[in-house]
């Protein structure tokens, strides 16, 4: 472990805690603006958590300590999350710690504790909410493991530093694997990120709503810290994409020159990334839950086809 | 370079695999006829692309006629029967997609199985895309299967051809001339033929629904 590693390390959790509330925001903006609403500010997101966190924190009367503790549990297990995915350098000391596969299971432990903190009190919409997490997050683990495994069976490893380093730092190729796992990712992302063809972020009806109800009995700094860990977990699931398929200026070890030129290059993928996003949201329309499974089998058998096809071509 | 223009090719066999998968899964019939155009065009350009890297001019004037035929003119022909049929927006009630996916899955399998061994004694430049255009054909087929209406039955057919055209355009290089022109021959008096026959099945029973003709006799 060098000293630059631990700087980018540093840098790197800074700036996704920093980033990912203003990536909230910049997609919000671009959804106002394609659906021809005025849009809120940009800095939207901090000033809610800044209110958010003044505020008292109402806890039901019944709360287990489990309802307590999973939104710290839960913004814990984000922050790691963005901590072990490479976005700046691939000299990371607390990669080795995580590879793909334990981030798919920081990803289900956050679900799993959220879930049971929204059955907690006991509340109907809590449980509808947390079922329905749950059905949508078993579908699309599976999914997000396999497109995993396409990239990893590219670079012979499943740790991520090594999968970008395979990746970014390689002659001009074209994986036709990449090409399948990528729609596949941005599918499951859509659904963990409930995002709209899968559960709309900006509703309260109470019928749709999937990640809304799992924090409805929330508030206060409680709520502040649900918000935040939602920001994290969008963005750690666009720098995953951005790792995979669009590796280009994510600097290596020993390279500080480097650090300096990715961290604009970041920002400016995850712009695009964002309006895309934005865009993708607008053309679609929320579909019926129980046409969930059938979106996500397609993401899952899309990422399977990429592994095969990865098999047959020799990559 | 070549290299380049292999992975290409090999690029534009995934993007046919999933669009393969993408109309056994569709639902509505004008987007089946979109998705049909699109794969037409993949074609074209991987047709195009084999004939640069080969060096083989022959493949130009083969995919000159793929686009003419399959990316413009059938296309506008089916648009031409949905509208006259007044089945542009109809739904298809579909059973079961991740079961037929599953199954999908499985043929894609045995299709890559079954390449395997073939293209390790090929050395052509896109001896890899055999198995996925045989993966190609097989689901075209069980696509021709699983409908009960008869329009994505026809686009069922007629995208099984281009599984075929592609699978001979990846492992020899194309079919020789006469063979080909009689193929996409073959394949317009078809579509005509079946167009003619929409409009009878229609008058008959008034409804594209093929289990009608289950029937032998009138009840």
């Amino acid at each position: 472990m060098t000293g630059l590693g631990a700087f980018s390390q540093l840098l790197e959790i800074v700036m996704a805690l920093l980033l990912a509330p203003l990536l909230g925001g910049w997609i919000n903006q671009w959804r106002a603006w394609l659906q021809n609403r005025s849009a809120p500010g940009l800095l939207q997101p901090y000033r809610m958590l800044h209110k958010l966190f003044n505020k008292e924190s109402v806890v039901a009367e019944h709360a287990s300590p489990l309802f307590r503790g999973a939104p710290y549990i839960v913004f814990g297990c984000m922050a790691l999350a963005c901590a072990i995915i490479p976005t700046l350098s691939t000299d990371l000391p607390l990669s080795p710690a995580a590879d793909a596969i334990a981030l798919v299971g920081l990803f289900a432990l956050a679900r799993v504790f959220i879930s049971l903190a929204a059955m907690d009190v006991g509340t109907s919409f809590g449980t509808l909410g947390a079922r329905r997490e749950m059905l949508i997050g078993f579908l699309a683990e599976p999914a997000l493991l396999m497109v995993l495994f396409s990239a990893s069976l590219i670079s012979k490893s499943t740790s991520l530093t090594t999968i970008v380093e395979t990746l970014a730092h390689r002659d001009l190729a074209i994986y036709p694997s990449l090409a399948l796992a990528g729609v596949a990712f941005t599918m499951v992302s859509l659904a963990e990120n409930a995002r709209v063809p899968v559960d709309n972020p900006a509703t309260h009806l109470e019928l749709t709503m999937i990640h809304e109800a799992l924090i409805l009995e929330y508030s206060g700094r409680h709520l502040a810290l649900l918000e935040w860990a939602a920001c994290l977990k969008l963005f750690a699931y666009s720098c995953i994409g951005l790792a995979l398929f669009f590796p280009w200026g994510i600097a290596e070890a020993e390279a500080p020159l480097a650090l300096l030129l990715a961290m604009p290059v970041l920002i400016l993928k995850l712009a695009i990334g964002g309006a895309l996003l934005a865009l993708l949201e607008t053309l679609s329309a929320k579909m019926r839950i129980f046409r969930v499974p059938e979106f996500l089998a397609t993401a899952f058998l899309l990422a399977v086809i990429g592994m095969l096809v990865n098999i047959l071509l020799g990559g | 370079m070549t290299e380049l223009v292999g992975q290409l090719i090999n690029l534009l066999a995934a993007i046919l695999l999933m669009l393969s998968f993408a109309m056994i899964s569709q639902r509505r019939i004008l987007s089946l006829i979109h998705l049909f155009t699109a794969q037409g065009a993949t074609l074209v350009a991987a047709t195009v692309l084999v004939g640069y890297a080969t060096q083989q001019p022959h493949l130009y004037i083969s995919a000159g006629i793929t686009l003419l035929l399959k990316v413009i003119a059938i296309p506008l022909l089916l648009h031409r029967v949905i509208t006259r049929l007044d089945v542009r927006w109809d739904v298809e009630t579909l059973i079961n997609i991740p079961m037929t996916m599953i199954i999908g899955i499985a043929l894609v399998i045995f299709a890559f199985n079954l390449a395997l061994p073939i293209s390790k004694l090929s050395v052509s430049l896109a001896r890899g895309t055999l198995g996925i255009a045989l993966a190609c054909v097989l689901l075209s087929f069980m696509m021709m299967i699983t409908r009960s209406k008869a329009v994505p039955q026809v686009i069922g057919f007629l995208s099984m051809e281009n599984g075929l055209f592609f699978a001979a355009t990846s492992a020899t290089y194309g079919m020789p001339m006469v063979v080909e022109l009689g193929i996409a021959l073959d394949v317009l008096v078809g579509i005509l033929i079946l167009g003619v026959f929409l409009f009878h099945i229609r008058e008959q029973f008034d409804s594209l629904d093929i289990s009608h003709l289950e029937k032998l006799k009138e009840d």
